[in-house]
């Protein structure tokens, strides 16, 4: 069982074994974020190329931080300014990055399986930090991580996803990722934004959130991603926040100690209610810095043994 | 590959007798054990920097902090190695700026583990003085590092292997010599 050298693309093709391994090393590693030196010699000479098409705070923060905490060296590429504005292609770009010694690159895309095109054209490993509507492997394994956290079990939660399922790849891999390691998972959006025959997944879905709630362990708020959304598939914003906005009494619905997730970033008083988003019940920041530590764990997997 | 053990070189009694001594000496060239700390080089330390502590305490009627250190993060040989190790959580339940540290662990071999151990607590701080103490020494140093306590210099060869078993692991107390099986 190992990853080195391995692509890091998605949780529907992850094994569990895989899953828990770097998930286990991310809980050694998280130490070493409350210390007064934040680093550790282990990945030194190794240079991870953050590849972003799409706008990022908290993915791309994230995996610079995590290499600099294992003392690789990160490199940043941004769409605006880079020769992509000259027409050079995707494929060509990554090429003339591995030419420049790039140990691994981190892609996010606006297109659905680009990561999987770059992990074919590239010798050297790719991690998926999102593409398109296709999946988000190391958010759902920060989330997986921040679940373990509160409560030290996956096995017979009952975890409910609210909001776009649809246009979300947060949803997708937590979705793969959760019902690998035994969560049952219910959904609930509009319908307009419920994936057809998304219950093949493994998931009960529902239209009210109510339902979908009802006996939670876990609450988890999609964004709603209004960037993706060409045609109107709900009515207004004001009607979404009143049907799907996670508030006090939604919540009602869920376990007393249930607890809040949300990927980032949010719209605050749309999906959720910014009283809901500050209280002691949301991990959202928990999720923040578990983040660190499992991109920590991915990279030294990926990175950390011989070729 | 198969190992066969060739001779006990230290029993039950070896170890204990070994600790005691070394116990008393780190007594001695601390003139006492003010700001004194053990911390136990991940796995077979740990325990042994234990046993140090218990000793201590009732020779000395102090109770000397106890940590848990793990190196894996810094390792030279990483690359190296087939096998991705394994990464165990590093527990020191105490700062180490301005303390005396002594370091624990069973064998010194190369020297390589605990120049990794000394980066890694160098990263959590600055202690006043860093100190070595291993059960056993077998030589073939390839990096210029001793040890202050020594419970047995054994001379080796690179082909031959220390096996220290503890109870705490492994259900007996025993060093013994152990080399490859021939055929």
């Amino acid at each position: 069982m190992s990853l080195r050298g391995k692509d890091l693309l998605s949780l529907r093709e992850m094994s569990q074994e895989d899953m828990e391994l770097v998930l286990s090393t991310a809980r050694s590693l998280k130490e070493i974020l409350s210390r007064p030196i934040k680093k550790v010699p282990t990945l030194r000479g190794k240079v991870v190329c953050n590849l972003f098409y799409e706008p990022s705070t908290r993915t791309k923060m994230s995996f610079e931080l995590a290499a600099r905490y294992m003392s690789a060296d990160p490199v940043s590429f941004a769409k605006e300014t880079s020769a992509m504005k000259k027409g050079e292609t995707l494929a060509d770009t990554a090429r003339n990055l591995e030419a420049m010694g790039v140990d691994l690159v981190v892609m996010r895309h606006n297109v659905s399986g680009s990561c999987h095109f770059l992990a074919k054209v590239l010798d050297i490993p790719v991690v998926n930090a999102g593409d398109g509507m296709n999946e988000h492997p190391t958010q759902a394994l920060l989330d997986i991580f921040t679940i373990l956290d509160y409560k030290s079990r996956i096995r017979g939660l009952k975890v409910a996803i609210i909001g776009d399922v649809l246009h979300s790849r947060v949803a997708r891999s937590n979705i793969f990722g959760l019902t690998k390691m035994g969560a049952e998972i219910s959904v609930a959006g509009p319908s307009t934004l419920l994936p057809p025959e998304i219950e093949k997944l493994g998931v009960k879905a529902y239209t009210r959130p109510e339902e979908a709630i009802e006996g939670a362990d876990v609450v988890y708020v999609l964004r709603l991603q209004l960037e993706r959304q060409s045609k109107s598939l709900f009515p207004s914003q004001r009607e979404y926040s009143n049907f799907f906005g996670i508030n006090r009494h939604k919540l009602s619905y869920a376990k007393e100690d249930a607890i809040v997730m949300h990927p980032g970033p949010m719209n605050r008083g749309v999906e959720i209610t910014t009283d809901i988003a500050d209280s002691p019940r949301s991990v959202i920041l928990d999720q923040v810095t578990s983040g660190v530590a499992v991109r920590m764990a991915i990279l030294y997997h990926i990175l950390g043994g011989r070729d | 590959m198969q190992f066969i053990d060739k001779a006990e070189i230290m029993d039950v009694d070896g170890i204990r007798r070994a600790l005691v001594r070394i116990a008393h000496e780190i007594v001695e060239k601390n003139k006492g054990l003010e700001d004194v700390v053990l911390v136990g080089i991940r796995r077979r330390g740990v325990p042994l920097a234990r046993r140090l502590a218990e000793i201590l305490k009732k020779s000395e009627d102090v109770d000397v902090p106890v940590g848990e250190l793990d190196i894996t993060l810094y390792r030279d040989d990483l690359t190296l190695r087939f096998e991705q190790p394994h990464v165990g959580s590093t527990v020191l339940p105490f700062d180490v700026a301005g303390k005396k540290v002594v370091l624990v662990d069973d064998v010194l071999y190369t020297g390589r583990t605990v120049r990794a151990a000394l980066d890694a607590i160098i990263d959590l701080g600055r202690p006043a003085c860093i100190q070595l103490a291993v059960l056993v020494d077998r030589g073939h140093r390839e990096i210029p590092i001793r040890a202050d306590y020594v419970g047995k210099n054994v001379p080796t060869s690179r082909k031959e292997v220390i096996n220290v078993r503890l109870k705490e692991y492994d259900s007996i107390d025993q060093v013994v010599i152990s080399e490859e099986a021939q055929g």
